[in-house]
């Protein structure tokens, strides 16, 4: 029974794990382009991501996901989802990939405001263009800035993947939860933990890692 | 002909006018010192000629080219503004080193970076940063870092950032070097060895503005000496004139208040 309910756990793993990996693919590089909308000189841009980070940190992911996978459906009379497993998991990364890109613009705004002006002036003066100074200067200081408050988000987001359970999505929470209902188990759901347990581990010998290596300058 | 040909330049920040109708000029090899308190203008009046900051009025020119004339639309203004930059090196008050950069690496940055657009750079490259690394080394050693060019910047005091600070701006042998302040940020004890390599760049007559709050140091070392008040030059001349005897009641009232600490 054991194996079996770990094989089964172990399916459901892949799923949180698709989950993970996807939202961060897609949530990293649309929170940088938020960040840099957000202080942007053009004040249209810079209040429609204020509201928008509003809207998005205000409500809750969970609502967030069964608005973007029931929505359409409701309110557009057509599903955009498919009804399959992909379809759900499809959903759920746009939701969640939405969702994160709003927290981390956050974060890197603050790494890129944390960067001090006079660095800049530095590389001016010394005949240095926008781009040198960007990704000579900068860049480095910034990622420095934003790796502990990223690496808290991202370990959430290790954790969020089981809200993805609301939309039937067979991820990790799901798949020990299911034994309740088809075998009367209460273990298989507990040893989920188990898993959740070593993934977040992992991710932090990880951040504790790039943390080290960044640490010859201050 | 002088070197730097600064006239009538004026800045605004909103309704506060910074600089008013400023103009002097400064020989080639002269050191100029720019004394005030703060708020008179002389940072920003320093951050013009970097243009770090875009003068409402006036212009600017060295070695009889005009860099700047406010008269001429912004755009043009902005064209090959690197290379105008060039022609003056600027020392932060607060060093402004890379973090993440030896001495050496701060020191060396920019001279490959301008390297690489040089057409014979992929051909020649090795030989290029070698030259670059031997200059670096040598500019560090000229500011007595001899022992400390792999150091990273937070490993080193603030005097010695500063040393770096100031091989940094001369390795690309800028026209006219800016002081900003060079010493305010320091401790006490600290002054004297920046001070010291200022002094020695002034005996090598480089051509220096050097804006200070260490009276005598200016007095010493300049060759020509201005003193700002709310934005305009009260007076300007030989340095020991203007401190021991100045004119205007301004500069007089000014030194006073500095002598009484």
């Amino acid at each position: 029974m054991f194996w079996s309910v770990t094989q089964s756990l172990l399916g459901g793993l892949l799923t949180t794990f698709q989950i993970f990996l996807f939202t961060l693919l897609f949530s990293l590089p649309l929170g940088l382009v938020l960040a840099f909308g957000s202080i942007s000189r053009f004040s249209p841009l810079r209040y429609l991501i204020q509201v928008l980070v509003w809207i998005i940190r205000g409500t809750p992911l969970m609502l967030q996901l069964i608005i973007i996978f029931y929505g359409p459906g409701l309110w557009l009379g057509h599903n955009i989802w498919s009804g399959n497993e992909a379809g759900r998991i499809t959903a759920t990364v746009v939701a969640f990939s939405i969702n994160y890109a709003c927290y981390f613009s956050v974060i890197f705004r603050g790494g890129i405001e944390g960067v001090p002006a006079g660095q800049r002036e530095a590389g001016q003066v010394l005949g240095m263009t926008k781009s040198q100074i960007f990704f000579q200067v900068t860049l480095l200081q910034m990622v420095k800035r934003v790796v502990p408050p990223m690496s808290n988000e991202i370990i959430t987001l290790v954790k969020d993947t089981s809200l993805a359970r609301m939309i039937a999505a067979y991820e990790l929470t799901f798949a020990g939860y299911s034994f309740m209902k088809s075998n009367g188990l209460t273990w298989p759901l507990f040893y989920t933990g188990v898993f959740y347990l070593i993934f977040v581990g992992i991710l932090t010998l990880l951040f504790n890692y790039i943390e080290r290596k960044l640490d010859y300058f201050k | 002909m002088a070197i730097l040909e600064v006239k009538n330049i004026g800045k605004q920040f909103d309704s506060t006018m910074v600089l008013n109708d400023v103009s002097f000029s400064l020989e080639e090899g002269n050191a100029l010192a720019i004394i005030g308190s703060s708020g008179s203008g002389k940072t920003t009046l320093l951050r013009c000629l970097n243009f770090l900051e875009t003068p409402d009025k006036g212009t600017i020119s060295v070695k009889g080219e005009t860099l700047f004339d406010a008269a001429m639309p912004l755009k043009e203004q902005e064209k090959a503004l690197r290379t105008k930059r060039l022609h003056f090196g600027m020392v932060f008050q607060s060093f402004n080193l890379f973090p993440q950069y030896t001495a050496l690496e701060n020191v060396m940055l920019a001279e490959k970076l301008l390297a690489k657009e040089r057409a014979d750079f992929k051909q020649n490259k090795k030989e290029i940063y070698a030259k670059i690394e031997e200059h670096g080394i040598e500019l560090l050693a000229e500011m007595g870092l001899a022992d400390r060019m792999s150091h990273y910047p937070h490993q080193l005091s603030g005097g010695q950032q500063q040393r770096v600070a100031i091989a940094r701006a001369l390795a690309l042998k800028p026209d006219i070097l800016c002081f900003d302040e060079p010493t305010s940020a320091l401790d006490p004890e600290l002054t004297g060895e920046v001070l010291k390599v200022i002094r020695g760049l002034a005996e090598q007559k480089t051509t220096m503005i050097i804006v200070t709050h260490e009276m005598a140091f200016a007095r010493d070392v300049s060759d020509q000496l201005i003193f700002m008040d709310d934005g305009v030059i009260v007076e300007q001349g030989e340095p020991k004139q203007v401190i021991d005897h100045p004119r205007e009641e301004r500069t007089k009232q000014f030194l006073t208040r500095y002598a009484q600490g």
